[in-house]
């Protein structure tokens, strides 16, 4: 703990852990939890509303269902909020909102609970205000005092000031008193400590001053510091608050249900209810909630968010599956071996918690200046007070003065100069799809020199895409397309998509049928024909995702299928190299499938068929040998790699323990917008540095005025003004 | 001089008038959804008080 000596928590939660890790311990708490929200509250995301009339038509909606009490349209977080009698489900809402033609998804409301009221940015929203009142009133009268105000009338001034400023600074200084009593119990000097003593030594001197008549109080400087500061603060709760809303809201589309079989009839439960012995069916697109073994049915299982692998695996009665894996083809029926906290997918998500400690020992720049600032302004205070007390043995002068250089050196600028970049960075990186889900993830971005990409969902969709489709002769991909109508398994899908974008009408074939876990066989022109498994159709299996055409008495005919690249993963690959950035790809794919991928989008330094441990053991030896990783994944493969990493990176369509392990979430489906994060971290990075500098220059010049005593609260109250707006200007500049 | 005992209480009880409004504002939650109320007043349905 030695570099943390001086660390300085501007809010609760200055350190990435107190952010990440009671999130990490929700979600993988999940299991255990139950329906938290309100009797009969439920909530609805609705990401395509935006104007006056999409509120009233879903409103009206809403309104119009049996039951609903009353429903409330938010537009900003584009969520309704219904209130309904007990018997109305969130899906009968669902199919209400998608009637009236708007797109809606149900939101686990116990997931949401820590955003419904912000009950922490109202505070300090209050404070703010309650601060900005009166200095606006105490500065009113110290510009009378300024401008020649004398005798009686400046101390009556003096005397209202107080008055205002003392119960004022009670109220507002409160978050600052607290931190400061809270670091010093524990031994150790923050931010707040050189605060919380300027705004007290102002406060007493100013009062002792007054009550002699004196000539200077300083009761302006002190509310107009708290105030600036608590603009700071303001500024860093907010941006933290959006990013954790809308954290919260990915993790809150993901509703934990599931259908238990009850003596043979299916009942919808909660994932947390389910136990080992139950029997759960899981429809064909459906994710596996728990660990178990299949009991019935043949399907295929996209095992990609585990693994990498990009080819689906047979699934038949006895073989066993892990919570995540995607059942693609058959409806299953699955015995429960392994739920809620001991499935294999929370047992990785505890780890990750474990690991995001190795980001809690990041000292952000706002700790290293805080490092400096806290000791200097202490000792030149004190040096200060004692030099004049032995030069004119005057204890009150000394005390005046040992004041005024606490203002003067008042850190306005330093509360302001980070989370003003920060709030600026990150707007401009939400508006692009990004989320920055943690308070030092931009300044760690900027000094990343290696990005490590994994492939299967990140650079990829993770589905599939016809290869050649030109080559195909226009008649087989007639019969192709006619078999894939049968079937929505994604390989299916493609082919189909294939032929539509060649203009190929689907052949008409007769009895179609789809065989779950094998393919899809009709007749056609009196011949038996199939589309499927190369074992199901008589061919050698290859190493490829590929699909077989058989017509009965020919020879098979393959398809071969490669992963759709993600829109924009060229430009960001291009991107990042352009930045002089080594970018490296590794995947737990097979070999000749990344090789062939990797040269598409340029990429020299490639690893394929890596385990999940090989992944973070890479990052791990490249960060001993002085790299700074950026991992960059999607699966529960790549969660090690990601906690490892420097920074790190995750799609929306990631898995929650991945989300949940990376800094930053990519919102939208398009990844270009990787390498345009770290230009804007690196331009942040210099604001901040620039910001750190402007105030440093404003101390270097008002310093010295304020030890040789020439120092006013006029002087003092224009250093602080200038200083905060020529900050808080700067940062706007990134915008 | 006399008149800064009427101006300045006058002064500070307005500013503690604005002040209270705003307390009042935040509490009654009219900060939850600023974009959505910009719109609202475009809507053609309204009654005598506004929706909770």
């Amino acid at each position: 703990m030695t570099d943390s000596t001086y660390s300085a928590p501007p809010t609760a939660s200055a350190c990435p852990a107190c952010d990440a890790a009671p999130m990490a311990r929700r979600i993988a708490a999940s299991g255990a939890r139950t329906e938290e929200a309100g009797p009969g509250r439920l909530l609805l995301s609705l990401p395509g509303i935006h104007c006056a009339a999409c509120i009233t038509t879903v409103e009206r909606a809403l309104d119009a269902h049996p039951g609903v009490r009353s429903a409330r349209v938010n537009l900003t977080l584009k969520r309704a909020t219904v209130e309904a009698d007990p018997g109305v489900t969130a899906g009968d809402l669902v199919k209400a909102v998608n009637g009236v033609g708007y797109e809606a998804h149900e939101l686990e409301s116990a997931a949401l609970s820590a955003t419904a009221t912000d009950r922490q940015g109202r505070e300090l929203l209050m404070r703010l205000a309650v601060a900005g009142f009166a200095a606006m009133n105490v500065m009113l009268l110290s510009v009378a005092v300024w401008s020649g105000a004398a005798d009686a009338t400046r101390d009556l001034f003096h005397w209202i000031s107080a008055l205002i400023a003392f119960p004022a600074i009670a109220f507002c200084g409160q978050p600052f008193f607290r931190n400061a009593w809270a670091a010093l119990r524990h031994g150790r000097l923050n931010m707040d400590v050189p605060i919380t003593l300027a705004i007290l030594l102002a406060l007493g001197t100013s009062l002792y001053e007054t009550a002699h008549s004196g000539e200077h109080a300083y009761f302006d400087a002190a509310i107009s510091l708290t105030f600036f500061l608590l603009a700071g603060r303001y500024l860093d709760h907010r941006t933290r608050a959006i990013a954790r809303s809308a954290a919260e809201e990915l993790a809150a589309l993901e509703v934990p249900r599931a259908e238990r079989l009850v003596d043979g009839a299916p009942q919808v439960v909660n994932v947390a209810e389910l136990a080992p012995g139950d029997l759960i069916r899981v429809r064909p697109g459906g994710r596996m909630p728990v660990d178990g073994v299949i009991g019935e049915g043949t399907s295929e299982i996209d095992r990609s968010l585990l693994t990498g692998e990009t080819l689906p695996v047979f699934a038949e009665p006895g073989r066993e599956v892990s919570a995540g894996e995607v059942n693609l083809t058959g409806p299953l029926t699955i015995r429960v071996t392994a739920a809620g906290r001991d499935s294999s997918l929370h047992r990785m998500a505890d780890l990750v918690a474990m690991a995001e400690s190795t980001k809690n020992r990041y000292t952000s720049l706002a700790d290293r200046a805080a490092g400096l600032y806290a000791p200097g302004v202490h000792i030149l205070s004190a040096v200060a007070a004692i030099g004049w007390y032995l030069y004119t043995q005057d204890a009150r002068l000394a005390l005046n003065i040992a004041a005024a250089v606490l203002i003067i050196t008042c850190p306005c600028a330093l509360g302001l100069a980070v989370p003003a970049v920060t709030t600026a960075a990150s707007g401009k990186l939400f508006r692009k799809g990004m989320l920055i889900k943690d308070g030092t993830a931009l300044e760690r971005l900027a000094e990343v020199d290696t990005v490590i990409f994994d492939k299967t969902g990140t650079l990829t969709l993770g589905a599939p895409e016809l290869e050649e489709p030109e080559a195909i002769p226009e008649e087989v991909m007639a019969l192709a397309a006619g078999l894939a109508e049968g079937s929505s398994h994604p390989l299916s899908r493609a082919l189909a998509e294939a032929a539509q974008a060649r203009g190929i009408a689907p052949a008409s074939v007769d009895s179609l049928a789809e065989v779950p876990g094998y393919g899809t066989e009709a007749r056609w022109q009196g011949r038996r024909v199939r589309l499927g498994r190369a074992a199901w159709v008589g061919a050698a299996p290859g190493a490829r995702t590929s699909a077989w055409l058989a017509v009965e008495g020919e020879a098979p005919v393959c398809f071969g299928f490669t992963d759709r690249l993600r829109p924009g993963a060229e430009e960001a690959v291009r991107g990042l190299k352009d930045a002089g950035l080594h970018v490296a790809l590794i995947s737990g794919d097979a070999a000749p499938a990344v090789r062939a991928f990797a040269e598409r989008l340029g990429i020299e330094d490639v690893t394929a068929e890596a385990l999940p441990a090989d992944k973070a053991a890479r990052v791990e030896e490249l960060a001993a040998a002085g790299r700074r990783v950026l991992m960059v994944g999607d699966g529960l493969n790549d969660t090690a790699a990601l906690a490892a990493a420097h920074a790190s990176i995750s799609p929306a369509s990631a898995l929650d323990a991945a989300r949940v392990a990376s800094d930053i979430v990519l919102l939208g489906e398009d990844i270009a917008p990787i390498s345009a994060a770290v230009t804007t971290a690196h331009s942040a990075v210099t604001r901040i540095r620039e910001n750190f500098t402007i105030a440093t220059v404003y101390n270097v010049i008002a310093v010295p005025i304020a030890i040789a005593g020439f120092a006013t609260p006029l002087a003092a109250a224009l250093a602080m003004s200038a200083s905060s707006i020529t900050v808080s200007l700067n940062s706007l500049r990134l915008r | 001089m006399e008149v800064l005992a009427f101006l300045i209480p006058i002064s500070l009880f307005l500013g503690g008038l604005g002040l209270v409004a705003f307390f009042w504002t935040v509490r009654s939650d009219q900060y939850d959804d600023p974009e959505g109320d910009s719109h609202r007043i475009l809507s053609d349905e309204f009654d005598d008080k506004p929706k909770s």
